[in-house]
C-alpha cells in the first residue's frame, strides 16, 4: 500500500463523533501521514471548516457494487446509462449509469458523499477473482466483500451432521482463498432449493436433498462464526424476503440470536446482523392487505442487544434488483414482467437480476417507502441501526442523502406522502404520519459511520475521529447550530461534501473529485489449525464436482494489490 | 414565426452529435448565440458554428422557431432529438437518431435517414421523403418503453426492427420493410404499404399492424380469425385478420384475453 505523507488541519468545524461522544463541539482535526493525530505543525494544509459539520468518513455496511451480478445488471441494462453518462472532466474518467453505476462512478459518488469504506454484500466464492478485479478498479473507497455461505453445499453437509468445527474450518479456508471478509447468508436453504424449482419460506422448511432447515443453517453458521471469532457477525438476509406477511419469519430468525454470546477481539457486540430489514417487515396476507410491521419488528430489535440491523430504504426510483435470492427474483419477474436473469453458481449459490420501478403512486411501493423510514424512527439505538438502500435493490446508494433528509426532517416526509396518489391507503397501512421524531446529526453519524464500523469489527480503523484512526474525514456544509429550514439543503450537503479526506489525502473539494486516492481491499485471514478432514473434503469435491481445479480457485495477489489484512488468531 | 437557416460548411471527421439542433435549444437566441451552442465530435466539444453558418434569429419559444438545414447532414446525429415544438427541415440526408425522444413539433427530412429515427418518440411528426435504415420508432437498447405517441412516415423503404416495444403512436412505411416489426409491442400502429420479409409481431402483446404487400415468412404465433374490409391510411381494402402472438402472455379486459391484431391485405 502506498503511504500518504503530509499534514492536514481541518479547522474550526462542528465535530460530530459518537465514538468519542462528541456532539457538535467546535474543534480541529489534525491529520498526519494518513492517520488522525493530536496535532500537526504549522506547515499543515488547512481546510477551513468553520460553520460546517465534520464527521468521520462514511462506512457502508451493505451495498452491491462489484462482481458478477452487478456486472450482469450493467450489461443487460444499457438503458440505465441513457442520458446519465456525462463527459469526463480531468482528473476523473467518464462516469456511467444510475442504479448500476460503472466502477468509476461508484468510487467517485461514494467519495463525493464522504464515504471511505464500502462492504460488497454478496460475493459468490467461485467468482471472487472477478469481484476483486472490480473492487480494485473502483477508485478511492476502501472495500471488502462478504462471501455467501447460506446455501453452500459444504456448509449444509457439515451442519446437517452438527459439525460446527468443520464448518468453521471450511469458512476459514474460504475467507483466505477468496480474500473475503465474513459470513453472508442469503435466503438460507431457499436458494439451494431453487435449483429444484422450490424455495424455503419458513425456518423449518426442508431443503431438498440436503435434509436440513434454514433454522439449522442460521444457528450453525452463527456458532461457526463465533467459534472463529471473526470481526463481523453473520450477515443475514432472511427467508421470505419481500412478501406480505413475512414479519413473523423475520422475528423467528432474529430470535435465533437469543442467548448466543459474542466471541471476538474486535469490539463487536452483536452475533447477528439482519440486513435490509425493510424487505422483511411486512404484514397482511396479500397485496391488498399489505402493511408495515416496522414497529413490531423494531420493538423486538430494541430489546435484543446482540442484534444489529440495516434499513434497506426504498427511495422511489427506477432501479435494478439483484440478489443471491434466486427464487425471489423469479417471483419479482412474474410480478412486473420485466427482463430477468437467473444464474446458478454451481455448489455455492445462485443469483437473479430484474429491473424494478418503485412508483410512489403504487400503494405497496408507498408502504415500502414508509416501512424503511419507520424502522429508523422506531430505533432506540442508532449505534445498531444503519442507513442503507441495499443498493441498488431498494434504490441507489446516491440516495443516502435523501434518506438522511427524510429521517432528519418530518416536513420532507410529509411532502412525499402528500404527493402520493393513494396517500390515504399508504397512511392506513403504515404509521409514518404519526412519527414526529427527527433524527439528529449525532444519530445520523452513528447510523452511517460509527455504528457500522463497530458492527463490522473495524472500529479501530474507521468510523471515528479519534487519534490513531485512518484519516477518513468528511466536511459537510451544514451549520450544526443553525440547521437549514429547507430540507433540500440537508440532502445537497450530504450529496456533495464540502471536503473529503480519504486516508490522509484531500480527494474531494466542494463535491468535485480531485484524485483517485489510495484504495485498500480489506480482508480477513483466520489462522486456524489445519483440519485434515475438511482439507480432504475440499480436495475431493474439487476433483469431483467443481468446474475449476482447486489450484485455480484462489484469488491471486495481483487481483488485490492493495491489501489491508485483518488477522484472526483462532483459539480452538 | 422565425426561421433559422443552417448551411453546412464542413464535413465532420467523426460524426457530429448535434443534440442542440432543436427549436428548444435555439429558442430566444440570435444567430451568434446559436453558433456557440455545444455539440460533440467524438469526445471533444465543438459548436454548431464549427460546422454550419447560422443565418436568422430564433423565435422567443420553440413553437415560434423553424430550423432549416440547407444541405446534407449524412454525418450529423440527433437532429431534433427531445424537441417539444417548432419545426426542423433538412434539405438532404440525416444520420441516426433524427427526432429521438421527440415530444412535439414537426421534422421533415427530404433525403434519407439512418437508424433509430423517432426512437422512443412521445409525440409530434416525422416525415422522411427517402429511405430509413433500421430501428424506426423502436425502444432504446435494453429498454422496454418504445415509441409512445406521434407519427413517423417514411416514404421509401425501411430496414429491420420497426416499432420494437412500441406502446403508442403510428409508424407508416410506404415502401418495403425487412424483418422484425412491432416485436414486444404493447400498443401503437404500424402500417407497411409494401412487402415484409418476416418476423412480424413476434412476442407482441397488444397493438395493430397492417401490411398491404405480402409477408414472406409468417410468424407461427399468429392465427387467422376472419377477413374484414378496412380503410387504412386513406385506402380501402379487404384484409385477412390474424391475432397473436399466441406464445406471449396476454392481459384480460372485461374477462376476455387481449391479443395484438395483424391485418394482411387479402
Ligand atoms: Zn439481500
Ligand atoms: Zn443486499
Amino acid at each position: 500500500m502506498s503511504e500518504i505523507h503530509g499534514e492536514i488541519l481541518i479547522k474550526g468545524g462542528f465535530i460530530v463523533d459518537p465514538a468519542q461522544k462528541i456532539d457538535g463541539d467546535v474543534g480541529d482535526i489534525a491529520i498526519k501521514d494518513g492517520k488522525i493525530v493530536d496535532k500537526v505543525s504549522n506547515a499543515a494544509k488547512v481546510i477551513d471548516a468553520k460553520g460546517k459539520v465534520v464527521m468521520a468518513g462514511g462506512v457502508d455496511v451493505h451495498s452491491h457494487v462489484a462482481g458478477p451480478k452487478v456486472n450482469v445488471g450493467r450489461l443487460f441494462r444499457p438503458e440505465d446509462k441513457l442520458f446519465k453518462s456525462g463527459v469526463a472532466h480531468a482528473p476523473t474518467r467518464m462516469e456511467m449509469g444510475f442504479s448500476i453505476p460503472s466502477v468509476l462512478k461508484t468510487g467517485y459518488d461514494y467519495a463525493r458523499m464522504g464515504y471511505g469504506f464500502v462492504m460488497e454484500a454478496a460475493m459468490p466464492p467461485i467468482h471472487a477473482p472477478h469481484v476483486h478485479e472490480e473492487i480494485h478498479d473502483t477508485p478511492i473507497i476502501d472495500e471488502a466483500a462478504l462471501p455467501v455461505f447460506g446455501n453452500n453445499w459444504f456448509v449444509m453437509e457439515y451442519l446437517k451432521k452438527g459439525e460446527v468445527e468443520n464448518t468453521a474450518a471450511y469458512i476459514a479456508w474460504l475467507l483466505r482463498v477468496t480474500k473475503g471478509f465474513g459470513v453472508k447468508v442469503v435466503n438460507p436453504g431457499g436458494t439451494a432449493a431453487w435449483a429444484w424449482g422450490m424455495n424455503c419460506l419458513g425456518l423449518e422448511d426442508n431443503v431438498p436433498y440436503f435434509d436440513i432447515t434454514p433454522h439449522e443453517i442460521i444457528t450453525g453458521l452463527m456458532a461457526a462464526n463465533e467459534y472463529l471469532g471473526l470481526p463481523h457477525s453473520i450477515h443475514l438476509h432472511q427467508n421470505d424476503l419481500g412478501n406480505p406477511g413475512n414479519y413473523p419469519v423475520t422475528l423467528a430468525s432474529l430470535k435465533l440470536a437469543e442467548g448466543v454470546k459474542t466471541h471476538n477481539k474486535f469490539g463487536r457486540e452483536q452475533v447477528m446482523h439482519s440486513t435490509h430489514l425493510q424487505f422483511h417487515s411486512y404484514g397482511g396476507d396479500g397485496w391488498a392487505t399489505f402493511c408495515s410491521k416496522a414497529k413490531e419488528v423494531m420493538d423486538y430489535v430494541n430489546k435484543q442487544k446482540n442484534i444489529t440491523i440495516d434499513l434497506g430504504c426504498v427511495t422511489l426510483d427506477e432501479t435494478t434488483t439483484m440478489t443471491a435470492d434466486g427464487p425471489f427474483e423469479h417471483h419479482l419477474h412474474a410480478l412486473n414482467h420485466l427482463k430477468w436473469v437467473n444464474v446458478d453458481v454451481e455448489m455455492e449459490t445462485a443469483a437473479g437480476v430484474v429491473p424494478y420501478i418503485y412508483d410512489k403512486d403504487v400503494v405497496p411501493n408507498g408502504i415500502q417507502w414508509a416501512t424503511g423510514l419507520e424502522l429508523a424512527l422506531y430505533a432506540k439505538d442508532p449505534m445498531r441501526t444503519f442507513i442503507t438502500t441495499d443498493h441498488p435493490n431498494a434504490g441507489p446508494f446516491t440516495r443516502y442523502p435523501r434518506v438522511i433528509k427524510w429521517l432528519m426532517n418530518k416536513k420532507s416526509r410529509e411532502a412525499v406522502l402528500a404527493s402520493m396518489k393513494k396517500m390515504d391507503k399508504v397512511i392506513d397501512a403504515t404509521t409514518i404520519h404519526t412519527l414526529d421524531r427527527e433524527l439528529t446529526l449525532y444519530e445520523i453519524a452513528a447510523m452511517t459511520r460509527t455504528g457500522p464500523a463497530k458492527c463490522l469489527g473495524l472500529s479501530s480503523y474507521y468510523g471515528s475521529l479519534k487519534p490513531g484512526m485512518i484519516a477518513d474525514v468528511a466536511v459537510y456544509d451544514l451549520n450544526y447550530k443553525n440547521m437549514p429550514s429547507d430540507p433540500e439543503k440537508i440532502e445537497s450537503a450530504f450529496l456533495r461534501s464540502a471536503a473529503f479526506v480519504k486516508s490522509g489525502e484531500i480527494v474531494v473539494r466542494d463535491g468535485e473529485v480531485l484524485s483517485h486516492g489510495h484504495k485498500k481491499t480489506v480482508w480477513v485471514n483466520p489462522k486456524m489449525k489445519e483440519n485434515p478432514q475438511v482439507k480432504r473434503d475440499i480436495a475431493e469435491s474439487f476433483a469431483k464436482d467443481y468446474t475449476v481445479g482447486l489450484t485455480n480457485y484462489p484469488v491471486r495477489e495481483y487481483l488485490a494489490p492493495h491489501p489491508f489484512v485483518i488477522d484472526v488468531d483462532v483459539e480452538a | 414565426m422565425a426561421t433559422v437557416t443552417l448551411t453546412p460548411t464542413k464535413t465532420p471527421e467523426l460524426m457530429l452529435e448535434a443534440n442542440s439542433i432543436t427549436p428548444d435549444a435555439f429558442a430566444g437566441k440570435n444567430a451568434e448565440q446559436i453558433a456557440k451552442l455545444e455539440c460533440r465530435e467524438g469526445k471533444t466539444y465543438v459548436t454548431i458554428g464549427d460546422f454550419f453558418t447560422v443565418a436568422g434569429n430564433a423565435g422567443a419559444t420553440a413553437a415560434e422557431t423553424d430550423i432549416v438545414i440547407a444541405g446534407d447532414c449524412t454525418r450529423v446525429k440527433y437532429i431534433g432529438s427531445k424537441m417539444t415544438a417548432g419545426t426542423v427541415t433538412v434539405n438532404g440526408n440525416a444520420d441516426m437518431y433524427v427526432g429521438g425522444w421527440m415530444k412535439g413539433g414537426k421534422i421533415h427530412i427530404t433525403g434519407n435517414v439512418d437508424s433509430f429515427c423517432g426512437i422512443a418518440m412521445e409525440g409530434g411528426e416525422i416525415l422522411v421523403d427517402g429511405r430509413a435504415q433500421n430501428h424506426v420508432g423502436c425502444a432504446y437498447r435494453g429498454d422496454w418503453r418504445g415509441m409512445r405517441g406521434g407519427t413517423i412516415r417514411i416514404r421509401g423503404d425501411a430496414g429491420n426492427d420497426i416499432g420494437t416495444f412500441m406502446l403508442g403512436g403510428t409508424i407508416i412505411i410506404e415502401g418495403n420493410a425487412f424483418i422484425h416489426v412491432s416485436t414486444h409491442a404493447e400498443g401503437g400502429t404500424v402500417i407497411i404499404k409494401g412487402n415484409v420479409e418476416g418476423r412480424v409481431g413476434g412476442q407482441m402483446v397488444k397493438g395493430t399492424i397492417y401490411v398491404f404487400g405480402e409477408i414472406k415468412f409468417m410468424m407461427p404465433g399468429f392465427k387467422k380469425v376472419d377477413s374484414i374490409e378496412l380503410e387504412v391510411d386513406g385506402t380501402k381494402a379487404n384484409f385477412d385478420h390474424y391475432i397473436g402472438d399466441l406464445g406471449e402472455r396476454h392481459p384480460k379486459s372485461k374477462g376476455k384475453l387481449v391479443f395484438a391484431d395483424l391485418y394482411v391485405k387479402a
